[in-house]
């Protein structure tokens, strides 16, 4: 509760109703969260703030509660402890019909997909649509669903697909497209280039960066992939020890003397990542990350 | 209150320009997006300099206004000419469900499919058991039998189903008891109830209905367990791993319901006396112990083995059917409730129709 002294530059956002627009700094403020499954305690008073705009990656060991993180923001996963602010709005306590002003705000893309098997990539796309928005005319609802398959990367013929007839890559970019289906202003991806190629993971980083620039979007992205973080990403949050430990840019959690950072930081598979992104934007390592 | 996005035209010179103003965002772009659909008049500008927020939508409403009238966007902020930029690029006129063939067409289609469908069906089902029969053999040579998974499997098949298969055969009894008594007395037979319950459920009751509850419980979660699986990748992995599926999964469960069933339809048609004697005792004036006494005397023993030679194959036909299905999902989550909701037609149907050839059968044999 020491950080909430910056508490009053929330925008006082009483617009309830579906598609509002949030003008405050921080469209995520968690404070004390605590999670537990029995006796197995995945988070002890976390607390994290993610500034509107940012692509804020969160990393962390397999299994210390990333994926958990997201199902408490995204009210799935009721905590034991804390507050979660979505949009300065409460979602431990809201009750669900309240919630829906919030939900029509935000795109989650699952670890798996999550995509519906019994309808198309574009009805797909067209679920939350039809769900927050059905004085919409058909035609328009197609031409959205068209035009975000295609803008996800997806081939345009890929809209009348199954997701059983989909590869891997194509799941993630048909959930993405499901995802970004109602313009949200926050968007959170769960490991979105796990088991992608190299060439396909590039790409859909790439998209990442551009729809998050085109559309203005606040992410929240977990990944493992060292390339995400070191060239999309504009703040890393490192989960340990059941709490946020660090944020901040890549250079200052360099500084970090907490072991999990060196280690995962310092390994020769980032000091690679981090080499091929400085090349990429034309920078010696040894000057830092300044361009 | 909900600010929705509106349109104004205005003639100056011959040119007409279309004014937006508001929101032009998913959340209020419904009514323009009617209206502007509707205007057949030629534009030749789009002034956008009055809207508020804009959002890909908006950006495609007007974009695609635009190219329809081949009218010129003016006023555009440098946000709402990135979207549009970006819009327009991921334009396509793909489908977005399958392509579907006329209803004359599919009606046809969908009998031939049925037809050879129903040939197909019956050849995999023949395989599949040769292939449960092989995979029983193999294990057995190869001492590779599964004994954890059967003992797991008769616990969720036999002993976790006692409860509801008591309850079920003691009210069968019950009814069966009462609804005799009654139609006896009028011959002044009532004594006869004896022979009516425990012939009945021996001979058939206790294991039929047992083999319907079976089929309700368990055939229906082997259908829905592998299902899943196949879904999942799961058998698919088994298979890489050197993991015989049908012995792993589908042996354990046949057999299962094979050794479950004759103790359980035993176990029904003994509750199921009970049940008619404690009825009997209450209602017909007929001690409890002596109903059980005449029981002995009247009910031949070939009832028994009657019944205990079609429980068995009952329980061959449920656990196959719960198998067989299950192992044919493929695609979605729809065809797991399909499938299982199959599975148990299936089971209860042949169970029904098996059960009508062994009554023959038996009074031809002259157990009758
Ligand atoms: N529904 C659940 N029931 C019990 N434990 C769970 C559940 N979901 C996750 N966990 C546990 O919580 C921990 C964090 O899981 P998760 O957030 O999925 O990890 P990751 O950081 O790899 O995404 C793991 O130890 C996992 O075993
Ligand atoms: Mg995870």
């Amino acid at each position: 509760m020491n950080e909430r002294a910056d508490g009053a530059i929330f925008a006082e956002d009483t617009d309830d109703e579906i598609g509002g627009h949030y003008d405050g700094q921080y469209p995520i403020v968690i404070e004390g969260l605590k999670n537990a499954f029995g006796d197995q305690v995945i988070h002890d008073n976390l607390s994290l703030k993610v500034r509107r705009g940012e692509i804020l990656g969160v990393v962390g060991g397999s299994g210390t509660g990333k994926s958990v993180l997201m199902r408490s923001i995204i009210g799935l996963q009721r905590p034991l402890e804390g507050t979660i602010e979505v949009f300065g709005k409460d979602i431990v306590g809201a009750p669900p019909e309240e919630e829906t002003g919030v939900r029509s705000r935000w795109g989650v893309l699952f670890q798996g997909g999550a995509l519906f098997s019994t309808l198309t990539v574009a009805e797909n796309v067209q679920v939350p649509i039809k769900q927050f928005y059905p004085e919409l005319t058909p035609e328009l609802k197609d031409e959205i669903a068209r035009f975000k398959v295609t803008m996800t990367g997806l081939a345009p013929e890929a809209a009348s697909k199954y997701p059983s007839e989909l590869s891997g890559g194509m799941k993630k970019r048909a959930g993405l497209a499901r995802a970004l289906a109602l313009d949200p202003e926050l968007l959170f991806l769960d490991e979105p280039t796990a088991g992608l190629d190299p060439i396909g993971a590039a790409n859909f980083d790439n998209l990442t960066r551009e729809l998050a620039d085109t559309l203005g979007l606040t992410v929240f992205l977990i990944t493992h992939d060292l390339d995400t973080l070191y060239t999309i990403c504009d703040r890393v949050a490192v989960l340990a020890d059941k709490k946020v430990t660090a944020v901040g840019t890549i250079p200052e959690l360099l500084e970090s003397d907490h072991p999990w950072i060196q280690e995962y930081f310092n390994g020769p598979r980032s000091r690679a990542a981090m080499q091929s992104a400085l090349n990429a934007r034309g920078v010696d390592s040894d000057t830092g990350l300044g361009a | 209150m909900r600010e929705w996005a509106e349109a104004r035209v205005e003639d100056a010179g011959g040119r007409s320009t279309v004014i937006l103003s508001g929101p032009m965002v998913i959340s209020s772009i419904g009514h323009l997006d009617k209206e502007l659909r509707a205007m057949t008049a030629p534009v030749q500008q789009i002034d956008l300099s009055g809207i508020g927020s804009i959002d890909t939508v908006g950006a495609w409403t007007v974009w695609r206004f635009a190219s329809q009238h081949d009218a010129q966007i003016t006023g555009a902020t440098p946000e709402a000419e990135r979207l549009i930029e970006a819009v327009r690029n991921a334009e396509s006129t793909a489908d977005i469900t399958p392509p579907r063939s006329s209803i004359f067409i599919r009606v046809f289609e969908d009998v031939g499919h049925k037809v050879i469908e129903q040939w197909h069906g019956t050849v995999r089902v023949i395989s599949f058991l040769g292939a449960i029969v092989i995979s029983f053999f193999n294990s057995v040579v190869h001492r590779r039998f599964r004994m954890r998974a059967l003992v797991r499997q008769m616990e969720l098949v036999g002993v976790a189903s006692l409860g509801i298969i008591g309850l079920m055969s003691f009210l069968i009894g019950i009814v069966i008891a009462q609804q005799g008594a009654v139609q006896l007395e009028q011959f002044g037979a009532e004594s006869l109830t004896v022979n009516l319950v425990g012939r009945l459920t021996l001979r058939e009751l206790g294991v039929l209905m047992t083999a319907i509850m079976v089929a309700g419980r368990s055939g229906s979660a082997f259908a829905a367990q592998l299902g899943t699986m196949k879904l999942t990748e799961e058998i698919d992995a088994m298979r890489t791993i050197g993991v015989s599926p049908m012995e792993a999964l589908v042996l354990p469960r046949i057999l299962a319901a094979v050794i479950m069933m004759p103790l359980l339809g035993f176990y029904a048609s003994i509750v199921a006396i009970i049940g008619g004697a404690t009825l009997s005792e209450l209602a017909l004036g007929i001690p409890f112990f002596t109903f059980l006494a005449r029981v002995q005397e009247v009910v031949p023993m070939y009832d028994l083995y009657v019944g205990m030679i079609k429980a068995p194959v009952f329980g061959l036909i449920v656990a196959l059917a719960g198998c067989y299905q299950g192992m044919q999902v493929q695609g979605n989550a729809e065809e797991v409730g399909l499938k299982t909701t199959q599975a148990v037609v299936q089971a209860i149907f042949m169970v029904i129709v098996l059960d009508a050839v062994f009554a023959v059968l038996f009074t031809k044999m002259g157990w009758a």
